[in-house]
């Protein structure tokens, strides 16, 4: 590999909350796919440019595996990887036909129009947990306990037909899976959420049940054989992505609007704006930066760069997303910039199965909540806000608000 | 304008559904079906939107 830059090592956490680390711009001002050295050891190939990480990641080339050998390690560690290998692979870990398959097994569930079907039962929800918020004798409140976690927390319940009163177990266990720190804790939330959805599943496939996985059992006997293990890992994809990642950017989202007012006026003065601001938000704080990374399985050119077979590739849709090739003036919060391009949920067969669903449910909160607290406030200085920079999915830990 | 769509590449994203409602459209499987691959001059620009932003590359402008 021909090195752009020496001794520089990733992953590095935001030093500003708002905006992504330093060495992502010194990065993409020398090239848009460079060479760094990862902290977990090895070497890996970064992609910065917009246009370069589309390409990456739509190029049947590169390789989801994270079980193969090569595979860049950048937010896995070694001993996460190896409890990977013991179980079958998630759906973000396939590639080509198997993953076809399993995906179109599940595309049928999350399209425009079924999940159109689920807004008025999501703005009830979200007017639920705000009545809630109203009624609440003591201020501040923290919404992230309060708001952010528990529209999609049970949004996603009723759609996988998982029980809500088991909240406080699953939140509890994802948010740890996802936390950089405390390898220990790590993999026994990781334990212990699988065998929970195991556990579920077995029982679902005793039940008969109107939701996504009594249809999917339903389906599979009627083709045949049931795939439990298959089954359990989509569980288990489903309900993890389906609430950390819109609970994180419900609370960046609020974040970022009341840090500013001006974009914040402009989204209440005509809620026709906020689906662009939706976008604008997702982009800005692209919360997954670094869950692209790919394995070379050809020799593959790429931005004037030659990739080798068995060379892995780290694709950053943070830097992406604030790649000025692509949008002007990335460091502006500009809700009516148009901002759809952005590859905050990936792009390529792997773009974010959810992501419909996420911008129904951050909209509905987004146009409810300032609609209905207009006066809504941060109750300490946005920059002292407990931000998750340990986290692979960023998002603040607690949010005080009041009004 | 004339537009193409491969069903056999569509990974069922929406964009395009989200993007232009009066010319894409999911079948109940969620894959793109075009309800016409001859947009009017109304829906041209953000029928090119979508292919643009298609993130399987299904979506294909086969005449301007």
């Amino acid at each position: 590999m021909t090195k752009n830059v020496a001794g520089l090592e990733l992953p590095v956490e935001r030093d500003c909350p708002f905006s992504p680390p330093a060495a992502y711009e010194l990065l993409r001002g020398q090239a848009p796919i460079s060479n760094v050295r990862l902290t977990s050891g090895g070497e890996a190939w970064w992609v910065s440019g917009h246009e370069e990480a589309r390409a990456v990641l739509a190029d049947g080339r590169f390789s989801s595996d994270k079980r193969k050998n090569g595979f860049p390690l950048f937010t896995l560690d070694a001993a996460t990887l190896q409890q990977l290998r013991s179980q079958p692979p998630l759906m973000l870990g396939m590639d080509g036909p198997e993953h076809s398959a399993a995906r179109r097994s599940v595309i049928g569930e999350f399209t425009v129009k079924r999940l159109a079907a689920l807004r008025p039962r999501i703005q009830d929800i979200v007017d639920h947990f705000i009545d809630d918020m109203l009624a609440a004798d003591q201020r501040p409140v923290d919404l992230v306990q309060a708001l952010s976690l528990p529209v999609p927390s049970l949004v996603i319940c009723e759609l996988l037909g998982v029980p809500y009163t088991d909240h406080d177990f699953f939140q509890s266990r994802t948010t740890m899976m996802v936390r950089r720190t405390s390898l220990e804790d790590r993999q026994r939330a990781f334990a212990e959420l699988r065998a929970y959805i195991d556990d579920l599943i077995t029982r679902k496939e005793s039940e008969s049940g109107d939701d996504l996985f009594g249809r999917q059992i339903a389906r599979q006997r009627q083709e045949g054989a049931l795939d439990h293990a298959g089954l359990v890992s989509l569980a288990f994809l489903l309900l993890t992505a389906g609430h950390e990642t819109t609970a994180n950017m419900i609370s960046l989202g609020v974040v970022g609007l009341l840090s500013h007012p001006e974009q914040l006026a402009l989204v209440k003065a005509d809620p026709g704006r906020t689906p662009m601001a939706v976008e604008e938000l997702l982009r800005y704080f692209t919360i997954a930066d670094g869950v692209t990374s790919r394995l070379a399985t050809e020799d593959v050119e790429i931005g004037g760069v030659s990739i080798k077979a068995g060379e892995g590739v780290i694709v950053s849709m943070l830097s992406a997303n604030w790649d000025p090739a692509a949008f002007k003036d990335p460091a502006e919060l500009d809700v009516e910039r148009g901002a759809r391009h952005h590859v905050a949920f990936g792009f390529g067969p792997h773009q974010c199965l959810g992501q419909n669903l996420a911008r129904m449910e951050l909209q509905i909160v987004f146009d409810t909540l300032f609609r209905r607290i207009p006066t809504l406030r941060l109750a300490a200085p946005a920059e002292g806000l407990p931000f998750k920079s340990d986290a692979v999915i960023y998002g603040v830990h607690e949010l005080p608000v009041t009004w | 304008m004339r537009i193409k769509a491969d069903t056999g590449a569509c990974v069922g994203s929406g964009q395009c559904v989200l993007t232009e409602p009066a010319v894409f459209d999911q079948d109940d499987d969620g894959l793109v079906a075009l309800l016409t691959d001859h947009p009017d001059d109304q829906s041209a620009a953000q029928a090119r939107h979508a292919v643009t932003l298609c993130p399987s590359r299904a979506l294909s402008i086969l005449q301007e």
